[in-house]
């Protein structure tokens, strides 16, 4: 039997026991077959001694179950590592950060409390996923559109809480969040928001309540048990229209750049896009493979001349009144104008709700509110998982440019093929910053897997050397981000296990989570 | 199974425990006999397939389970058009993984509903 650390082979049957008892034998599970389904199938430690495996895992349905796991817990000072739907692939999944932890699985809290269309919202339980809440908005003809992030299968409450993003005018997913219910490690059970008055009206409608706001505490963090969680969701739009804009040379891409920020600034354009350099898409040749290890701009430009290419491309799509959307893309190429040489496109435009034959058609409906699974392709049909590098860098051409510079660099300082322009793409899925996405592919090779550690560690090193941090990380990774996070030597993680012991004594609630430990295990941590 | 194994010895990177689980399965292909669904049972199954498979492994476009099986050779890829699956091979498939997709616990495909799933699958099996 695996154990938990500290934690004695009779402590631990006798906890199981005791689970068996408030949940019911069929949802504690403890044969290495039934734990083994929690490892992480993208993990970059697996088949490695290290991997993070579970001890057990616990399936309670309700607050009542969860605080009565959390007594066994307490009294036994067992780890509990909590998911929603466990779905969060490229993130860690179902697998805990701290090896040997219990998982905590909500995913039969799957319940869709309530869709509100006149108001736009919705609250829901934690092991709801995106598809099933889609299909409860689609099977009552509800006209609102939830944001789905890539893969449909996570949950809501999971990705609100780890900050993820989307497509649609709502991806800012944590921002859509609105009251949450939380159990903490006391059993207590929290409102936040207006949902700390009871009989509140608004508890999905106005997120601060009154006083000090701390539902976001329990984002990316270990203080809590999210029980139930409120979303704005987005009105069905009228229509969608995009439109391309390209520029040919390579210092184009400040004047871009800076006007693009101030369309997203403004609120003119108000849904994510990558920005590209159609140079790195291209069809692969020897001359251009030559001229992008070089990265000689000239070269490049006297390439993209010669081919027709441009140098810069960003897509703009709107969602709106179709009246409004039709002027805001014709404001932008305005605005756009100023850049000599630059070019426009029309791209596909549509009306809502789409058709089925339109919808047949959809590679990737993701953008249009409707889960998916498409994503997956991303590693190419012999791919086995992912890992996601994420800085958040400023949204300057600037910053943009030495990005591309720093991270090539370190590819090829570590012996990895690296190349220039966009190689590592830029993604708005927030406004004032960008998120550069990198995907590693993970194999179940230790020895592949170990390279892609190295890189990973270093170009976090190189971000925050250069002032840029990630939002968002793998639990392999976690405590590594966590460190450049020092502002006034860890003053910030210093507050966040304050908060950990205060409301969390035991340290049983996901240690180790974004870095935070409870003070039994920080020693052997540091 | 086959165009799995195949797919390896071109060198797309997996490694020995993948290897083992292709020809596991390729072994349950050959060796396990057929037994007959219940109608009720398929329907089940017809239900938890299209919740937890379909969006990867249906019809149409965007759907990188199929795509995957069709960049292998498999023919049908579509999984529901099969006739060779076994009880045993797809058992392993949803509780190992293979690839990119992943294993799936108890708390979302259950037991019965992965008994549902195969039965599913195996409807058009000849005996």
């Amino acid at each position: 039997m695996r154990l938990p650390p500290g934690v004695t082979s009779a402590d631990f049957s006798k906890a199981i026991k005791e689970f068996e008892a408030v949940i019911g034998k069929e949802w504690v599970f403890t044969s290495d077959e039934d734990v083994d389904l929690y490892r992480d199938s993208y993990s970059p430690l697996w088949h490695e001694e290290d991997e993070p495996i579970p001890s057990a895992a616990v399936a309670p349905d309700g607050i009542e179950q969860i605080q009565a796991i959390l007594k066994i817990a307490n009294a036994y000072k067992i780890p509990l590592w909590t998911i929603s739907t466990g779905r969060n692939l490229g993130y860690g999944g179902s697998a805990p950060l701290l090896g040997g932890s219990v998982v905590l699985d909500l995913k039969r809290m799957n319940r869709v409390l309530e869709v509100n269309d006149k108001n736009h919202y919705a609250l829901v339980e934690p092991g709801v996923s995106y598809f099933d809440l889609y299909r409860y908005i689609h099977e009552r003809g509800l006209k609102v559109w939830l944001d789905p992030p890539d893969p449909g299968w996570g949950s809501p409450v999971g990705n609100c809480l780890e900050r993820g993003g989307g497509y649609t005018p709502m991806r800012d997913h944590y921002d859509a969040v609105c009251g949450m219910e939380v159990v903490l490690a006391n059993g207590e059970v929290v409102r936040t928001g207006m949902g700390a008055l009871p009989g509140s009206k608004t508890w999905q409608q106005y997120k601060y309540g009154f006083g000090p706001y701390v539902t976001g505490m329990f984002s990316q963090s270990n203080f809590g048990i999210v029980t139930k969680m409120g979303i704005w969701l987005m009105p069905e739009p009228e229509a969608y229209l995009s439109g391309t804009v390209t520029v040919s040379k390579h210092d184009d891409l400040f004047p871009l750049v800076e006007i693009f920020a101030n369309l997203v600034n403004s609120g003119t354009l108000q849904a994510t896009t990558l920005l590209t350099s159609p140079l790195w898409f291209s069809p692969p040749n020897e001359e251009l493979d030559a001229l992008r290890y070089s990265g000689s701009v000239p070269g490049l430009e006297d390439y993209a001349r010669r081919k027709n290419i441009p140098y810069w491309s960003v897509p703009l799509p709107f969602y709106g009144p179709a009246k409004v959307i039709a002027a805001q893309w014709e404001y932008a190429k305005e605005k756009f104008s100023s850049i000599p040489g630059v070019k426009f496109e029309d791209g596909p435009s549509y009306r809502f709700p789409l058709s089925a034959d339109q919808l047949a058609k959809m590679t990737d409906t993701v953008p249009f509110g409707i889960p998916s699974l498409q994503i997956f392709s991303i590693m190419g049909p012999h791919g086995q998982g992912h890992l996601g590098f994420s800085p958040i860098i400023p949204m300057t051409g600037e910053a943009v440019l030495e990005s591309q510079k720093v991270f090539t660099q370190v590819y090829r300082d570590l012996g990895s093929p690296g190349g220039s322009a966009t190689t590592f793409p830029i993604f708005s899925f927030f406004a004032r910053a960008f998120v550069n996405i990198y995907l590693f592919p993970i194999e179940h090779d230790v020895e592949k897997n170990r390279k892609t550690r190295e890189i990973y560690r270093r170009l976090i090193k190189e971000s925050a050397a250069r002032g840029w941090g990630e939002y968002r990380t793998h639990t392999t990774f976690m405590g590594d981000i966590s460190d450049t996070y020092s502002f006034n030597n860890h003053a910030l993680r210093h507050f966040h296990e304050t908060i950990k012991d205060a409301v969390d004594p035991n340290g049983i609630l996901s240690p180790g989570k974004c870095g935070i430990w409870p003070k039994r295990m920080r020693k052997a941590t540091a | 199974m086959r165009h799995l194994a195949k797919a390896h010895e071109k060198g797309d990177g997996m490694k020995n425990a993948t290897v083992g689980l292709l020809a596991a399965l390729s072994l349950m292909l050959a060796s396990t006999a057929f037994a007959a669904p219940d109608q009720e049972q398929i329907e089940r199954g017809h239900k938890v397939y299209d919740k937890w498979c379909f969006p990867c492994h249906g019809t149409g476009v965007g759907k990188p389970g199929t795509d995957s099986l069709v960049a292998r050779g498999q023919k049908p890829a579509v999984l529901e058009e099969r006739t060779d699956l076994t009880v045993p091979a797809i058992k392993t498939f949803v509780r190992h993984g293979v690839l990119f997709m992943p294993m799936f616990r108890k708390t979302e495909v259950s037991d019965a509903d992965l008994d549902a799933i195969a039965a599913y699958l195996t409807r058009n099996n000849k005996p």
